[in-house]
């Protein structure tokens, strides 16, 4: 127990103290968390941690990554992005891998070692350019549209791969290969096949459970592609009741373990049915994307995404070995080199065919220019089913950590010498500005509800967000697009995009939290309008103080109405008890303004003596005053259409 | 037999006096639509729809309001504003009040002679209903010399106020019997109680 507390305190102090550095040099966590790693090698090298295992684990970062984008895209998008997810993700992954596998044949490899060093070296790293991407906001950009899609396609071309490299297995290399027997080979084959990510030969915990061995091959498509089915199935009917049964326990914490449930869950499946639990995932994600708890699950996840991200990354930078790439320091330096340099001269071509133009062009050559971590899981299950001779896979290793820890680099190139650069010149085209901005609503109750309608029925779009799942169900089926969710949780803020948002409509019920909600958004989003409801009048000094300056009592219009009503009753005229209505209204704001001063937070009102007898005071002139007394000033119902003073003078008024 | 709509738009009347026996003396008369402006629609929310029909329901329109700045009250303007679109009242296909009349019943508190060229309001009364006579005539309707009580703050009730509202009454009566003369009623400059030209 010790040793594992002292080791996730090692990682997360170098990523806690590296991290930051690096932000703040504006070099991105990506590349502070790649040092952090080498700067702990050492240490976990003196200990005997098995970093390689740890990076495996930590590999699940990128199946909860794929989970989180496939939540952003909807299925409508995805199928709008077709053509660039095959023909551009298609083409690189074809001819980058052409071009490594030619390469190494110049250099004297055997054809078959050949294509699977194409293989490994044709994949980017999906975890440091989303990551990347998503920090600098350019994920939504052409260059970043178009990565996303070369990266999605290179996450699903992992498993033919798994699946055809043992086919290149060199009887020679067999030989001396640790797995004596044939058939043992082929079993963690069919492991590594079943698992690109989490699970594969080389490792101890490859030989799982397997679902599929022994069936026939028609089998395998059935459960395959039920398997599926049963995503989408889940994905569409089953997690609404789920969320529904779990929020009956009004716990927190209990959604998140929903949520690690889902996304396990999932993984598991794939890797169970031999598919990869990052497509899987991935498609959990697409068919949720419309789900209400969308939001939820997005923040949910994110921080256990951002965690085993960190930790990948970390372990990348500490299984770097020293010895050996300070031993081949030239031919390794050189091959990295060359492959970024091979690798982003063919995506830059690419770019050029499909019209990916501008900085966009150099975003997409440069930040997918490196190897990635499905690379080290191709290395090590190559050599495990003997295609490539561990020698040489063990320079390919440092080749790829290499590579992915030059990335960061390249993305500070595009920020700071290209972008500059292409912008001043004019290149980059103006971004589409979006025809009116997000709304998002705060609580879908009585009061949210009414003013959700109020901006839809005027044509603008709005993100509500509530903590009612029977709520939700209710609005839902009048097709308003709510989500489930604690609006007072920032992360679920940002996850439903108030970053982008210009007005925050603070509708929830809880005083104490709207007071929370405005003081948070007001600090940090000082560019949102806010309008929130106040429950009470005291309640109001306490949103002005914490910035709001659009501040609706909840019932004052309502009982205004009333009070309407009742002088209407009374035989009073309506369009006079209209303005009595109006003069009343008027008279409360003043009040309240100037009893402002005497409001003391500390003190509830009826114990604070001067904000008493502030308050009867404006109370007696206010009536005295609506009274209609005829100097000074007078009420609004009393000054209009009076006759002029004094018969017989001829005037404007008349009647 | 002609239908009569009566618009009665005052925002104070709890201190009208003159418009106030008018109206009464208008609700004497059996057959004839009133239609409170100011107490129907407080809160300036005009039904448009619903007064389309009632105008295309009814031959005569009459407008009954105090003179304030020489202008009618702001929710007879509004009424104005929403209600005559174009298409309905105006324009190519604007002719749902085409031959109809319109007839105002006005109270000014200056008295006949300031509303003159030699008067201190320098105009004659008729001048300040140009914009109401140019609206009927847009929308093809006649236009009818305007009921006018001048002084209407300084005269005393039962000398002026109680005959100008029982003229009042008289008037929407020939107006419905079909009793008045219009032609007389369409070239007047006013018309007062004494001058109604109600025929026989």
């Amino acid at each position: 127990m010790t040793d594992i507390l002292i080791l996730a305190f090692i990682f997360l102090i170098a990523g806690v103290v590296a991290v930051p550095i690096a932000s703040r040099l504006g070099l991105g966590s990506v590349l502070g968390y790649l040092i952090a790693g080498v700067a702990i090698s050492p240490i976990l090298g003196a200990a005997g941690v098995d970093v390689i295992s740890i990076q495996h684990f930590a590999e699940f970062g990128v199946v909860m990554m794929l989970f989180l984008v496939g939540l952003e895209l909807e299925p409508k998008m995805l199928w709008a992005m077709r053509a660039k997810l095959l023909g551009l993700g298609g083409l690189q992954v074809l001819i980058t891998g052409a071009a490594v596998a030619g390469v190494a044949m110049f250099f004297g490899q055997p054809l078959t070692v050949a294509i699977a060093i194409g293989c490994v070296m044709a994949l980017s790293s999906t975890a440091i350019v989303l990551q990347t991407l998503n920090e600098k906001g350019l994920m939504k950009s052409d260059g970043g549209q178009a990565s996303f899609s070369v990266l999605l396609f290179q996450d699903i071309a992992v498993i033919p791969m798994l699946a055809l490299l043992p086919l290149l297995a060199m009887p020679d290399l067999m030989d001396v290969s640790h797995a004596t027997d044939a058939h043992a080979a082929t079993t963690q084959v069919a492991d590594a096949a079943h698992g690109a990510v989490d699970d594969h030969s080389g490792d101890s915990h490859g030989a799982g459970i397997d679902l599929m061995s022994g069936l026939p091959g028609w089998a395998q498509a059935v459960v395959t592609l039920g398997a599926i089915g049963f995503v989408l199935f889940f994905g569409n009917y089953l997690t609404g009741p789920l969320f529904r049964f779990v929020s009956g326990a009004g716990l927190r914490e209990l959604f998140t373990a929903a949520a690690l449930m889902i996304v396990i869950g999932i993984a598991a499946l794939m890797s169970l049915v031999g598919l990869s639990p990052a497509l899987g995932t991935f498609i959990a994600g697409v068919v949720l994307a419309n789900s209400e708890y969308r939001h939820e699950l997005e923040s949910d996840i994110d921080p256990f995404k951002g965690l085993l991200l960190g930790l990948f990354f970390i372990t990348v930078g500490a299984g770097v070995d020293f010895d050996l790439l300070f031993a081949n320091l030239g031919n390794v330096v050189g091959m990295t080199l060359g492959l970024i340099l091979l690798k982003a001269v063919i995506l830059l071509g690419l770019a050029r065919v499909f019209h990916v133009k501008g900085t966009d062009k150099w975003l997409f050559g440069l930040g997918l220019a490196q190897a990635g971590e499905f690379g080290f899981v191709l290395l090590s299950f190559t050599v495990g089913a003997n295609v490539i001779p561990s020698a040489v896979a063990d320079q390919l290793l440092l080749v790829v950590a290499l590579s992915m820890l030059l990335t960061p680099g390249l993305f500070i190139l595009y920020d700071k010498v290209i972008a500059p650069h292409l912008n001043t010149t004019g290149a980059q085209q103006a971004d589409e500005i979006d025809e009116r901005g997000k709304v998002i609503i705060a609580g879908h109750g009585r009061f949210g509800g009414i003013v959700n309608r109020m901006l839809r029925v005027n044509g603008y779009e709005t993100t509500v967000l509530d903590y009612s799942s029977a709520q939700l169900e209710m609005i839902r089926t009048f097709g308003v697009k709510a989500f489930f969710g604690d609006a007072t949780r920032p992360d679920l803020l940002h996850a439903a995009g108030i970053e982008e948002a210009a007005l925050i409509v603070v509708a929830i019920d809880d005083k104490h939290q709207i007071t929370e909600l405005v003081k948070y958004v007001a600090e940090n989003y000082p560019n949102v309008k806010i309008v929130a409801r106040a429950v009470d009048r005291t309640h109001v000094y306490e949103l002005y103080a914490a910035g709001c300056r659009n501040i609706i009592r909840e019932s004052f219009d309502g009982s205004v109405r009333a009070g309407r009503s009742a002088l209407e009753e009374l035989g009073i005229a309506p369009y006079d008890a209209e303005k009595r209505a109006q003069d009343f209204r008027e008279r409360d704001m003043e009040a309240m303004i100037g009893l402002a001063p005497y409001y003391d937070p500390a003190v509830p009102i009826h114990q604070n003596p001067a904000f008493v007898e502030a308050s009867q005071r404006f109370i007696a002139q206010s009536e005295q005053e609506m009274r209609g007394a005829f100097n000074g000033k007078n009420s609004r119902a009393s000054r209009g259409w009076n006759p002029p003073r004094g018969v017989n003078v001829g005037g404007a008024d008349d009647e | 037999m002609a239908s009569v709509l009566v618009y009665y738009a005052h925002p104070a009347q709890e201190r009208s006096h003159a418009n106030a026996a008018m109206i009464t003396a208008a609700r004497s008369v059996d057959g004839v639509t009133i239609v409170d402006l100011y107490n129907t629609y407080p809160r300036f929310d005009i039904d448009i729809d619903a007064e389309q029909e009632r105008l295309q329901a009814h031959d005569v329109i009459l407008f009954q309001y105090p003179v304030f700045w020489y202008a009618p009250p702001a929710l007879v303007k509004e009424f104005l504003d929403l209600v005559l679109e174009h298409g309905f009242a105006y324009g190519d296909d604007g002719t749902a009040l085409a031959g109809k009349y319109m007839g105002l019943a006005l109270t000014a508190a200056g008295s006949e002679q300031a509303y003159s060229t030699q008067g201190y309001q320098n105009f004659p009364l008729r001048d300040f209903t140009k914009p109401m006579q140019q609206t009927a005539t847009l929308c093809g309707m006649h236009f009818l010399a305007p009921y006018t009580l001048f002084s209407a703050l300084n005269t005393s009730e039962t000398e002026n106020i109680a005959p100008h509202a029982a003229g009042y009454a008289n008037y929407i009566t020939a107006l419905r019997d079909d009793a008045l003369d219009l032609n007389a009623a369409l070239s007047a400059e006013l018309m007062f109680h004494s001058t109604l030209p109600v025929k026989g």
